[in-house]
């Protein structure tokens, strides 16, 4: 990435130094965010070394139409976590929730890193834009519109962080009162890069950013707009009870046999199979579980116009209507399929760890 | 000289609020509350499935994230006469407390610690002493020279890099605040902790819920199944999660939460002389021991306290017309028999009207409409709501704990009882009821394991689960304690879709504007409460008690309608 700024010499590297972060805790930092990206360790050293030559990066976060559940998903963020991330790898310059300034120095702030980061910043936006009224969301007396449009145009790459602000999320939801519209609708000139979810996983959002900060590109997305690191498989194809789904064993109800073994909740409404995310693989809150495995369908959160797909408790309509001979057949294939596909899960494991050989962090330590 | 302070935005809140004040001098002789954004959940709602609702109505807060999921579920279990199984009340019980834990420790280090902590004088503190200041008020083991050291450390780099992000153009030694470098420095150190504890913590909302922010609920009990033989359900893994959450919550509240909080007032005595404004508190009490049909099991109780008289507790009805009403006198909003009357919630409309100035704006007409935020009231009166009423709730009711923990914390800070209406005793109640949250947790997930031992697993109740089963027509309200205060859902059902749905909750009780009869919100008349200003152009009083209150103002806004045409036009029969 290049250098951002003027005048503030230090280097992330040399800052870290100096706030007492050692050269051990950074080259951890860089694994787990090459892990997170799904890049092999070896790439690690590239990231320590970008980030190293980086004065802190300018981010300045919008908040429009929006309930601040994507704040506090980036607060449950672990890997690299708020902390690392606001005083070691960005410096986060406008943020209603978290910063201190309030009013006059708040807007004082943002115009500052505006105009001091020039062409360098990164926008991020959660909440969608009521276009309905200027009067409906109003900010130090702007507009939304007005704020997202001044803000952006001297900005590197908008990121577009849960559904609200990627597709227009629950205020555009039918039948959508305030007019309301996603980033992308308004900002045409620049990269805009969609983290969708309601909330998103909170290591996808810092991932996303890190990504940004240390190859200086968007990652590779998908038609939507999404990094198809994150966003590149349905919840269906990757979740644990897919086996179940394989062989016609559904929950019929909450707190059946089957809801109590774990049986696929396809019955029950769960939007899997639509819904393209990473929860299956990467889990909510450190690892501790996600929606499905605590029982509930998926809802679809990560999809545009999910709040009007047809009832959270009602099943997709495929497989379609004769759901029993479906299943059926769906067993039988199962088996067969399931055995083919665990053969080649196995050599592709293989491959991969061939291909991933695993740098320690001790390796890097030794490193120049 | 200008004699309008605004501040907008107010940060270090959730959502968008402006609070304008009228100064006589240096003394703020007028405060206006304006909630400045809205998106129409509640619109949005009607003619969907009343199962689905809870999702829709959670999304109104992400911060307290799972009470509109709450109230919701308990609306559509009210109107339906549907009970749910005692293990689904308990997990329930569990999610709540656990909010509130995260929610007010978060409130309290992130959002409301840096009114009263200057980040920059901690620069200067040393760290022997810090630590000896740590250890003279808790065992928290993070309390060495060395760990100081490093704490103060980073800060330095941090601070000499040049770029102070989060804490750029914030007031940084202004002479209001007075805490000793040492004091500071441990409060940075704590602030730091706390966002990796909070992480940790919401584990519970992840186990039962499957995610936090946002964790799912369920019209009839709860998703998350109890089976001890299955590695897909509610198992002893978990239940030992969810154990070990407990006790971090305890501790950390214990250790760190309460001890700081006595520890910070101790600098700030004189803000128990301001900040309290109407002298009326409300709860609709909650966290039953059995059921939300059994207010006598709750642990907090509901009532009414008026004019600070805590020996008489009204009771009150949240289905009676004449009690609880929102009002629209200065709110971008209609009513069909004009702005100058009152509507319960089962009879509300809500006819948007912005006649607010065009934005880029400077200032708000507060003569006329000014807020996004209705101004709802009790039998007419204005009312606080939140853990300042709570807590006088329980005190009033006698639970010994909370006469306890309110004594110790006078006693400590050598304060009068009449310094709990106030700025400080509003901040000091929510660490109060933390602490009393906290051990009452421990109640609800022994009670969880005694069901499970005797056999009981049930966490759900398919009885009424199929739309077929209902009634043609039914309404009910669905309430509860959130951290914020009282919030209640109430919803109408018709042929199986929502007919209609509105939303009270705790910022709109707060954070409303005026009504017809000119009564202010309790924002506002907590700043005419005894406010001077040290400097009117870095007004940190005003942010320290608008932040008492912890505003979250997506939750307070609701409804709208681009074309400002009638709607929500409900008739109840």
């Amino acid at each position: 990435m290049a250098e951002t700024g003027k005048g503030m010499g230090k280097t992330l590297a040399q800052s870290l130094r100096e706030s007492g972060v050692s050269r051990r805790g950074f080259l951890k930092f860089c694994t787990a965010t090459a892990s997170m990206m799904a890049l092999p360790p070896s790439m690690a050293p590239a990231i320590a070394q970008a980030l190293g030559k980086a004065k802190r990066p300018s981010v300045i976060w919008l908040s429009f139409q929006e309930c601040t559940g994507c704040t506090e998903s980036l607060t449950r963020s672990h890997s690299p976590t708020v902390e690392n991330l606001i005083f070691d790898y960005i410096s986060l310059d406008y943020h209603h929730t978290l910063q201190v300034a309030a009013g006059e120095g708040a807007e004082a702030a943002r115009e500052a890193a505006m105009r001091e980061n020039k062409g360098q910043y990164i926008v991020v936006v959660d909440g969608s834009i009521p276009l309905g009224n200027p009067g409906y969301s109003a900010i130090a007396g702007i507009s939304n519109l007005q704020m997202l449009e001044e803000t952006v145009a001297g900005a590197a790459a908008v990121v577009a962080v849960g559904t609200c602000a990627a597709f227009g999320g629950l205020p555009h939801a039918k039948p959508n009162p305030t007019g309301a519209v996603s980033v992308s609708e308004i900002v045409k000139d620049k990269p805009v890069v969609n983290v969708s979810g309601c909330p998103p996983i909170p290591t996808v959002i810092t991932g996303v950013l890190a990504h940004f900060l240390t190859f200086g590109s968007l990652p590779e997305l998908d038609a939507l707009g999404r990094p198809m690191a994150f966003f590149g498989k349905s919840i269906h194809d990757r979740c644990y009870r897919r086996p179940f789904y394989d062989k016609g064993l559904y929950a019929e109800t909450f707190d059946d046999e089957g809801a109590r073994k774990g049986w696929c909740l396809y019955r029950l409404g769960c939007k899997g199979p639509m819904a393209y995310n990473a929860c299956a693989t990467a889990k909510w809150n450190r690892g501790t579980s996600w929606p499905v495995e605590s029982g509930h369908g998926c809802l679809g959160c990560s999809e545009p116009d999910f709040w009007d797909a047809g009832g959270f408790y009602n099943a997709l309509s495929i497989p379609d209507s004769d759901i029993t001979r479906q299943a059926v057949y769906v067993a039988g294939a199962g088996v067969a399929l399931g055995a083919v596909a665990g053969a080649v899960n196995r050599s592709k494991q293989a491959r991969a760890r061939e291909e991933h050989e695993p740098v320690t962090i001790d390796d890097l330590d030794k490193r120049p | 000289m200008s004699d309008r302070i605004v501040v907008d935005p107010i940060t270090r809140i959730e959502g968008h609020l402006r609070i304008e004040a009228q100064m006589d001098g240096d003394r703020i002789a007028g405060a206006y509350s304006s909630g400045t954004m809205v998106r129409g959940i509640e619109i949005i709602l009607k003619g969907r499935d009343p199962r689905d609702a809870w999702a829709f109505a959670q999304r109104i807060c992400g911060v307290c994230t799972l009470v509109h999921g709450i109230a919701s579920v308990r609306s559509v279990e009210d109107a339906l006469d549907y009970p749910i199984p005692p293990n689904a009340q308990l997990i329930r019980n569990l999610m709540i407390g656990a909010q509130y834990i995260h929610d007010h420790v978060m409130h309290f280090y992130h959002l409301h610690a840096l009114d009263w902590v200057d980040v920059v004088s901690a620069l200067s503190a040393d760290p022997g002493q810090t630590a000896a200041l740590a250890q003279s008020i808790s065992h928290w083991p993070k309390a060495s020279p060395g760990y100081f050291s490093d704490v103060k450390k980073k800060l330095k780099g941090f601070v000499e890099a040049g770029q102070l992000g989060i804490f750029a153009k914030a007031y940084w030694g202004h002479s209001v605040y007075k805490l000793p470098p040492e004091a500071n420095l441990m409060a940075v150190a704590h602030y730091l902790e706390a966002l990796a504890w909070q992480r940790d913590v919401v584990q519970l909302h992840t186990i039962f819920g499957g995610k936090n922010p946002h964790p799912n609920f369920l019209v009839g009990g709860v998703a998350s199944a109890i089976d001890l033989n299955s590695d897909s359900a509610i198992n002893s893994k978990r239940l030992v999660q969810v154990q070990n959450v407990i006790d971090k919550m305890r501790e950390f509240t214990d250790q760190v939460y309460v001890p700081d909080t006595l520890a910070v007032a101790g600098f700030y005595k004189d803000w128990g002389e301001r900040g309290e404004g109407l002298g009326n508190f409300l709860c609709y009490g909650d966290l039953p021991a059995t059921s939300m049909d059994d207010p006598d099991s709750f642990f907090f109780p509901p009532g009414v306290i008026l004019d600070r008289d805590l020996s008489t507790v009204h009771p009150l009805d949240l289905n009676s017309a004449d009690e609880i009403q929102e009002h629209v006198a200065h709110s971008w909003y209609d009513y069909s028999a004009g702005k100058e009357q009152g509507l319960h919630p089962y009879d509300g409309e809500t006819t948007l009207n912005y006649t607010g100035p065009e934005p880029p704006y400077e200032q708000l007409d507060v003569g006329a409409s000014y807020s996004w935020l209705k101004a709802p009231r009790w039998k007419g009166k204005a009312v606080e709501v939140g853990p300042l009423a709570r807590v006088l709730m329980l005190y009033a009711k006698g639970h010994e704990q909370t006469r306890e923990l309110v004594g110790m914390t006078l006693s400590k800070l050598e304060l009068p009882t009449r310094a709990l209406f106030s700025t400080l005793g509003r901040t000091a109640a929510r660490t109060l009821e933390t602490k009393i949250l906290a051990d009452a947790m421990q109640g609800w997930y022994d009670q969880l394991i005694a069901n499970i031992k005797a056999g009981d697993t049930r966490t759900f109740n398919e009885a009424l689960w199929e739309p077929s089963s209902w009634p043609k027509q039914c309404k009910g309200v669905g309430f509860m304690e959130a951290p914020r205060g009282a919030l209640g859902h109430w919803i109408v059902i018709e042929d199986g879709r929502i007919a209609n749905y509105q939303a009270v909750v705790p910022s709109t009780w707060n954070a409303g504007p005026r009504d017809s009869t000119g009564q202010p919100g309790a924002y506002e008349a907590a700043l005419q409460d005894n406010h001077q200003l040290a400097d009117v152009k870095q007004p940190v009083e005003i942010l320290r008690t608008i932040h008492s209150f912890d505003p979250c103002i997506a939750c307070a806004v609701h409804l709208s309608d681009e074309a400002g045409e009638e709607m929500l036009q409900l008739r109840v029969t």
